[in-house]
């Protein structure tokens, strides 16, 4: 409860912060101003802070979820192939140039996730094994990500391509209160979906076999997991690209602050991951390079090395 | 009060596990379950506590089929101690303990009665004193008595366990035999796959021994724990002894 207030204090101070912070430095009197700085603040900056706390939140408990119910800290929707699919979809519309509709990217990036997460539930097959399912993972993230490239290659204009590549590296710039009206309910219901399960997830701490007999029911367990990740992956790769490592990261850090119980480790995950993205896109705002930094690939980044300090952490238990 | 079971039968990957399987436990009482390996004893044991459902037959819990038991009532009747001990995260032994108590948890978390079970059941399996250690860092043995902890705090009408004994030392085995014991007088029913002969004969009221997925023999120790019996259930001649108490001794001498 301490850490969930100590989070939510933090996300809130860095948000109003990041409304401040950018090319043009806007003071807290000016917000209400009326002017333009206030209309920067008002019309990009707040539905921007909005809406990386939103994607943040919804990686975040995603990972802790994904991580909870595969019982492996390496679990990250990204690199299940889920983020991918969702990917594919949104690269879909783009080239057949359907993204003219505002509305029909984030939808077919849905379509994506959920026909990404279908497939990981019928690929693992019912038998709840580990190795099946980041199995399954492995080939659908190699699946969807070659058939991108795919599409990449066909599009049938440089600038569909161009539009494409970019759209993939994942960026909170230029969004409007629109995607936060998108993907606030969307990722409410996802995350609800995964908060309701919390406790069958910490009932699977102690193995499949004990978790059932303690009356969980793990078919209904999976649908809803895959739902539910689904949904905040998927409407977070609609509104925001490909942002990785945030689900892998977040509950990292925070699992051993709540004694690594996984339903206790679900709102804190994605106070955390709301807190990390804001602050990631403050960073990449303020930041004086020519063009932005995309947000995805400065989180990728920092994640690719966090990873590889997870490995040499685990080798050295194994060893 | 009772679990009845009638005409078991179950097929795993083409390869006939239970074979017309049928039965009666009784509330408290120790039932064992003995058996060479490969019988069908965990299966068994597996379709009792309703993870598994058999290709045919039923199974009765106070009369009512346990396969048309919503889940959460089943579990809050039925505690499984498997045999594999799984521990995936660094949770400490209470939260562990606690899991026992989740078919009786509402929405809102554990309630007073559910703490003062979780103490409880951590007493009785001299867990206390590392209640706020790390699981995964206990012993093998500590863990085994932990996870017997997680399945008392549930206080369930029936404690079914997997060999619940392989990983303790020899006090502590008799901690436990006494521990399953009081939960039996306590009026639950408690049935155990063993695999010592001499554990068996002193905590079982019953006994039931399978070979080859079917029941070759059911009754009270004196009835089934016989030289024949035991010969044909495991190929081994044993040796059947008392001790200064009368409390019975069988060692496996040689291959019959």
């Amino acid at each position: 409860m301490k850490l969930n207030f100590g989070l939510g204090t933090a996300l809130l101070i860095v948000m109003l912060a990041s409304l401040m912070a950018g090319r043009t430095w806007v003071p807290i009197d000016a917000w209400l101003s009326g002017d333009l700085r206030s209309m920067i603040v008002m019309e990009l900056r707040l539905p921007r802070a909005c809406l990386g706390a939103l994607v943040g939140a919804s990686l975040g408990m995603a990972g802790a979820a994904m991580q909870g119910y595969l019982r492996n800290p390496l679990a990250d929707p990204g690199l299940f192939g889920i983020s991918s699919s969702a990917a594919l979809g949104a690269v879909t519309s783009l080239y057949f140039g359907y993204a003219v509709s505002a509305i029909l990217l984030p939808i077919f990036a849905l379509i994506g996730a959920g026909l990404g997460m279908t497939a990981l539930a019928l690929l693992a097959g019912r038998s709840g094994s580990l190795i099946l399912f980041t199995l399954a993972g492995i080939i659908l993230a190699s699946l969807t990500g070659s058939l991108t490239s795919l599409l990449i290659s066909l599009a049938p204009t440089p600038f569909a391509a161009s539009e494409i590549v970019t759209w993939l590296m994942g960026a909170l710039m230029d969004r409007s209160w629109d995607d936060v009206k998108l993907a606030l309910p969307l990722m409410a219901i996802g995350m609800a979906m995964l908060l309701a399960v919390g406790r069958n997830l910490d009932a699977l701490t102690l193995g499949e076999a004990t978790a059932r007999s303690l009356g969980v029911n793990m078919t209904r367990l999976q649908w809803v997991i895959v739902l539910g990740i689904g949904l905040c992956v998927g409407s977070s790769v609609a509104v925001a690209g490909i942002i990785g490592f945030v689900g892998l990261v977040v509950p990292h850090l925070v699992r051993p602050l709540v004694g690594h119980q996984p339903s206790a480790l679900l709102v804190p995950s994605a106070l955390a991951g709301a807190l990390l993205i804001v602050l990631a896109d403050c960073f990449v705002r303020i930041l004086p390079s020519t063009s932005e930094l995309r947000l995805g690939i400065a989180m990728a980044v920092l994640g690719a090395p966090f990873f590889m300090y997870l490995l040499f952490k685990m080798r050295r238990e194994v060893a | 009060m009772d679990i009845r079971f009638d005409g078991l039968s179950l097929t795993l990957r083409g390869r006939s596990i239970l074979q017309n399987v049928s039965g009666h436990l009784q509330r408290g009482k120790v039932t064992a379950i003995l058996g060479a390996n490969g019988a069908g004893k965990s299966s068994l044991l597996s379709c009792l506590a309703g993870l598994r459902t058999p290709d045919s037959g039923m199974i009765f819990l106070n009369d009512q089929p346990l396969t048309s038991m919503p889940s959460q009532v089943r579990a809050r009747q039925i505690g499984l101690l498997p045999q594999q001990a799984d521990i995936h995260w660094e949770i400490n032994v209470r939260a562990l303990v606690a899991l026992g108590r989740l078919a009786h948890q509402g929405r809102w978390g554990k309630s007073a009665a559910d703490d003062a079970a979780i103490v409880k059941a951590m007493k009785q399996t001299d867990c206390l004193q590392f209640a706020d250690r790390k699981a995964l860092r206990l012993s093998g043995g500590e863990q085994a008595r932990v996870l017997l902890a997680r399945v008392l705090a549930g206080e369930p009408d029936w404690v079914l366990a997997d060999e619940p004994l392989a990983n303790l030392d020899p006090a502590h085995q008799m901690d436990a035999v006494s521990c399953l014991k009081n939960v039996a007088r306590g009026g639950a029913g408690v049935v155990l796959v063993l695999h010592d002969l001499t554990q068996a004969a002193r905590i079982a009221d019953h006994v039931i021994i399978m070979k080859a997925g079917r029941i070759q023999a059911a009754g009270t120790c004196a009835q089934v724990l016989t030289h024949d019996q035991l010969a044909e259930a495991f190929g081994v001649t044993v040796h059947i002894d008392s001790d200064a108490q009368g409390a019975p001794i069988i060692t496996p001498i040689r291959r019959a």
